[in-house]
């Protein structure tokens, strides 16, 4: 009897210490090449800055979380409002809400859509979408420069058309940017909002018609609701990485229309600012946290009203 | 004729349909651009000035093009083979057992890469790995090998614990009652029935190494230009079509590495 | 599909067998800004020295200041601008490899010898060399472009076509020249007009990034650029002109240099010798279209080039032409500050 229990204990034991061992690897890598180095920002953030980048280890500063928000004018030595700082985190946090908005808008209908279609039609949609979400994030960018070029293809359509007779600048704006962020982010949107879609049950679309509601009314009172976790999950996935853009901004917004990876990354390099650079990050990493949060909180709320 | 009613359709939805094919063309507006401006005669990116192989020749002879590329696909190779490896040990630790302590965890760190911004992890690894460098005086490919598996791991992680989750344990229960060892029931009736997992998560990672250019740039030594690392450079240059060349060879693996994925899943 | 798995597999092996090679000897690393280097030029080297020379690109003297200086870079050469150069031999990050003894520096010619930024040459060899002013589409604006109000106080037909190349201390230079002060000046009444000129200024600019090229489809009509970028525009669209400010503009030389912990110094060693003589030198020029600052070089130059006018300033122009010295460390956080500050 006792013997057994000892089995027992001992299997379960090694299935703990079997699960552990599969995971190492894994998790080890992950803290070693991705969480562990995080930590270097906190470190980093509360250290006076070098003269030429980089900190002075061991030198304690609160410089470079004070910088965020405010900093002493160069010329009169006046402590002032970040300004600039504040204007470009209020610019990140907007351009990924309208971003999420907008993908939400078109993906919604795309997703739905492909949904809709006979089983093997759908995996079709579902290649196309995917394809250019896989081809190189750079590429897309270039690709999209192109377009929008003075002399690209939709200001060429447009002289040719006659709606306009000289071209209309629209590379290096902030909406230059923020069309290239839907584009890049749009199939994140669309991939969790088809897939929560294609588990809907029909029945309640044919039961709520048998009681005359409208076409709109049906999609607001039953489609929408029953694909809410789906719909959720895109927004986190689309405004996630847009909120951190690098690489959309710099070659879209022309060095003029700065995010706050933009930021973060003039701080380290020309701006020589680690402890800056360094706090920037972590405000960015909050932001993402919080969303996070929201995401867990209303996908939860959501099982609970439900009672599933 | 049209003077019955088409049948009325439960699904449809005004302009949706209209939507989405709006949509899929958008999506592939510039890439089609750009793959036919790389066929363009002269060095302009917006204006066309006739066919001509030109630029694919001068890429296919430019090695600084070709070993970038030959980079990138090597690095994406074995980042993507390590973190399948892994991501295939970790799907197996964390799916098949009730809740235990600890999984919440390491459900986090397992898609902790999905959810830092890209900038900030590349600052932070060109830090620590600068000082490991100092230290050790190695400035292999190592680095970006171990950098390039950590962020592809979610990637690889989720395609294996969705086909993990929809196979039933009955098989493995029968053969450990058969007194096959763990090991051979896993060799002999787990890993081929999670092969298509497996392939869709490996080539997930893969082409996620292939796209990456932020930390890439930051963590590389000599000699360790990638592809899309190289075309970053030539932004302070004047980009022509050589780039759109090198950019058009880049998509044909990866579009059909997705469609491979497609096929696949299809067949389960 | 298996053929796909061949296929990798066999690249993977491929791309590891000649990884295994690099770490052996006659293997250089240099590391450049991007679209730099001619290849031309390095199937020379390997063809005369058996040396293979990867390069590996950045986009900024900081990036590779911040880069090299965090430490274990393994790159063997790095081509820093003049006013940097200072900043890499006080850091110790250059090797004292002393080109000044090499046979080839005898090509040298004499008023690169003696720089301010590195006397005698005890540390770099000449790159190439060249200017930055603002380049113009002469068909879209007539008036005079010798001057920074191109970009400073930009005239109508030019307002909103703007680019400016977003290097601090070329910028820097030129914006406290057409204010009326000197390189490195710490006065904050000039220095503050400096700054709201500038970011007054940024309003009629449409972008502050690389890349000529938005002259070739006039997506900029105007820019803030370096010459061998203007001569490869003009070729494109023959009304596109380079001026010379009047007011004062800056040269610029980015040197060859080899790392204090470069992995292959003798190597490093023998590619600077090889760049300094003329027919090599010429490759590098005919590449990457600026001057390079070795007698004799422009023999093997390509015609157009030898008589390009944007990279052969007259001494009327010249006159207004200046260095970069290295200020001194609380003027250049000042700087820094209002780069900053016009960036964001």
């Amino acid at each position: 009897m006792s013997s057994l229990t000892q089995q027992a204990a001992a299997h379960q034991a090694a299935t703990v210490r079997r699960r552990w061992l599969l995971k190492a690897p894994a998790l080890l890598t992950i803290i070693l090449a991705s969480v562990g180095p995080l930590s270097v920002m906190l470190v980093y953030s509360i250290m006076a800055k070098g003269s030429f980048g980089g900190v002075n280890l061991g030198q304690l500063s609160f410089d470079g979380w004070m910088n965020v928000f405010v900093e002493r004018d160069p010329f009169d030595d006046t402590l002032v409002l970040a300004d600039a700082n504040l204007l470009i985190l209020w610019r990140s946090i907007r351009l990924a809400l309208i971003t999420t908005i907008a993908t939400l808008l078109v993906g919604f209908p795309t997703a739905y859509y492909i949904a809709t279609r006979p089983e093997h039609i759908r995996s079709q949609w579902m290649l196309l979408i995917t394809i250019p979400f896989w081809t190189n994030l750079l590429i897309r960018t270039f690709a999209i420069m192109g377009l929008l070029s003075n002399q690209g293809p939709i200001n060429n359509f447009l002289i040719w058309i006659g709606v306009i007779d000289t071209p209309i600048q629209m590379l290096f704006t902030d909406g230059a940017v923020l069309l290239g962020l839907v584009y890049v982010y749009l199939p994140l949107m669309v991939l969790p909002i088809y897939s929560s879609l294609e588990r809907m049950d029909f029945n309640l679309v044919e039961a709520g018609y048998d009681l005359y509601a409208t076409r709109l009314k049906v999609l607001w009172h039953i489609v929408i609701p029953s694909c809410k976790p789906g719909i959720i999950a895109g927004s986190i996935l689309v405004f996630i990485p847009a909120i951190g853009a690098y690489v959309t901004p710099r070659v879209l917004g022309g060095g003029k229309n700065m995010m706050m990876g933009n930021l973060i990354e003039l701080q380290f390099g020309q701006g020589r600012n680690w402890p800056l650079g360094a706090a920037l990050s972590i405000c960015l990493l909050l932001i993402v946290t919080a969303a996070l949060i929201f995401y867990i909180r209303a996908s939860s709320a959501k099982d609970i009203s439900h009672g599933h | 004729m049209a003077t019955k009613a088409k049948a009325f359709d439960l699904k449809a939805q005004p302009g949706f349909s209209a939507i989405a094919r709006i949509a899929v063309v958008s999506l592939y507006l510039p890439i089609i651009i750009l793959v036919v401006f790389s066929f363009n005669a002269t060095s302009s990116l917006g204006v066309w000035g006739g066919f001509s192989f030109g630029w694919f020749v001068m890429a296919w002879h430019n090695d600084l093009i070709i070993n970038a590329a030959l980079f990138s696909l090597f690095l994406a190779t074995v980042a993507g083979v390590f973190a399948t490896i892994m991501a295939t040990m970790a799907a197996i630790a964390m799916t098949r057992s009730d809740a235990y302590r600890g999984q919440t965890i390491s459900y986090a760190l397992i898609n902790q890469p999905l959810i830092v911004p890209e900038i900030v992890t590349a600052i932070s690894l060109l830090i620590v790995f600068a000082a490991v460098k100092s230290a050790t005086g190695y400035s292999g490919t190592g680095y970006l090998v171990i950098a390039h598996t950590a962020f592809c791991i979610p990637f690889a992680y989720l395609p294996i614990r969705a086909r993990l989750e929809g196979m039933d344990l009955n098989l493995e229960t029968a053969a450990a009652d058969l007194y096959a060892d763990p090991w051979k029931t896993f060799v002999h009736v787990t890993l081929p029935r999670l092969g298509p997992g497996i392939v869709a998560g490996f080539m997930l990672a893969f082409v996620v190494s292939l796209d990456d250019v932020v930390i890439t740039d930051l963590v590389k030594s000599g000699g360790q230009e990638t592809l899309p690392t190289f075309m970053l450079g030539q932004i302070r240059r004047d980009m022509t079509p050589e780039v759109n060349a090198a950019a058009t060879m880049l998509l044909i693996p990866s579009i059909l590495l997705v469609t491979a994925v497609h096929l696949i899943n299809r067949k389960k | 599909m298996r053929i796909l798995w061949t296929t990798l597999a066999a690249g993977a092996f491929l791309a590891a067998a000649s990884g295994v090679a690099i770490a052996e000897e006659p293997v250089l690393s240099l590391y450049n800004f991007g679209n730099y280097t001619s290849p031309e030029l390095l199937e020379k080297f390997k063809k005369e020295t058996g040396i293979a020379v990867t390069v590996t690109d950045y986009d900024s003297n900081d990036t590779a200041l911040a880069k090299v200086r965090a430490g274990g870079s393994g790159f063997d050469m790095v081509v820093p601008g003049a006013n940097f150069v200072p900043i890499w031999i006080a850091e110790s990050l250059l090797l004292e490899s002393r080109p000044d003894q090499m046979p080839n520096f005898k090509n040298v010619e004499e008023n690169w010898v003696n720089v301010d930024w590195d006397p005698g040459r005890h540390y770099s060899v000449p790159w190439q060399w060249g200017m930055i002013g603002p380049v113009v589409a002469t068909s879209f604006y007539k008036g005079d472009i010798n001057t920074s109000a191109i970009w400073l106080d930009p005239p109508a037909e030019l307002k909103g076509k703007i680019n400016v190349a977003p290097e601090k201390n070329d910028v820097l230079y030129a914006a406290i020249k057409y204010m009326g002060g000197e390189w490195c000046t710490g006065d904050k009444e000039l220095l503050k007009k400096v700054r709201d000129k500038l970011i007054e200024a940024k309003e009629s600019w449409v972008s502050m990034d690389y890349g000529i090229e938005k002259m070739d489809s006039r997506d900029t009509l105007a820019q803030l650029y370096y010459n061998g970028a203007a001569y490869r525009a003009r070729k494109v669209n023959a009304d596109i002109k380079l001026g010379f400010p009047k007011e004062g503009y800056s040269l610029f030389m980015d040197s060859v240099a080899i790392l204090a912990d470069a992995p292959h110094p003798e190597n490093a060693k023998a590619f600077l010798n090889f760049i300094m003589a003329p027919e090599n030198a010429a490759l590098i020029s005919n590449f990457a279209t600026y001057a390079n600052g070795i007698k004799g070089s422009s023999a093997f130059m390509s015609e157009d080039l030898k008589s390009a006018p944007e990279l052969n300033i007259s001494s009327e122009h010249l006159a207004a032409a200046g260095w970069q010295q290295v200020c001194p460390t609380d003027v250049d956080e000042l700087y820094t500050r209002i780069w900053t500050d016009l960036l964001k």
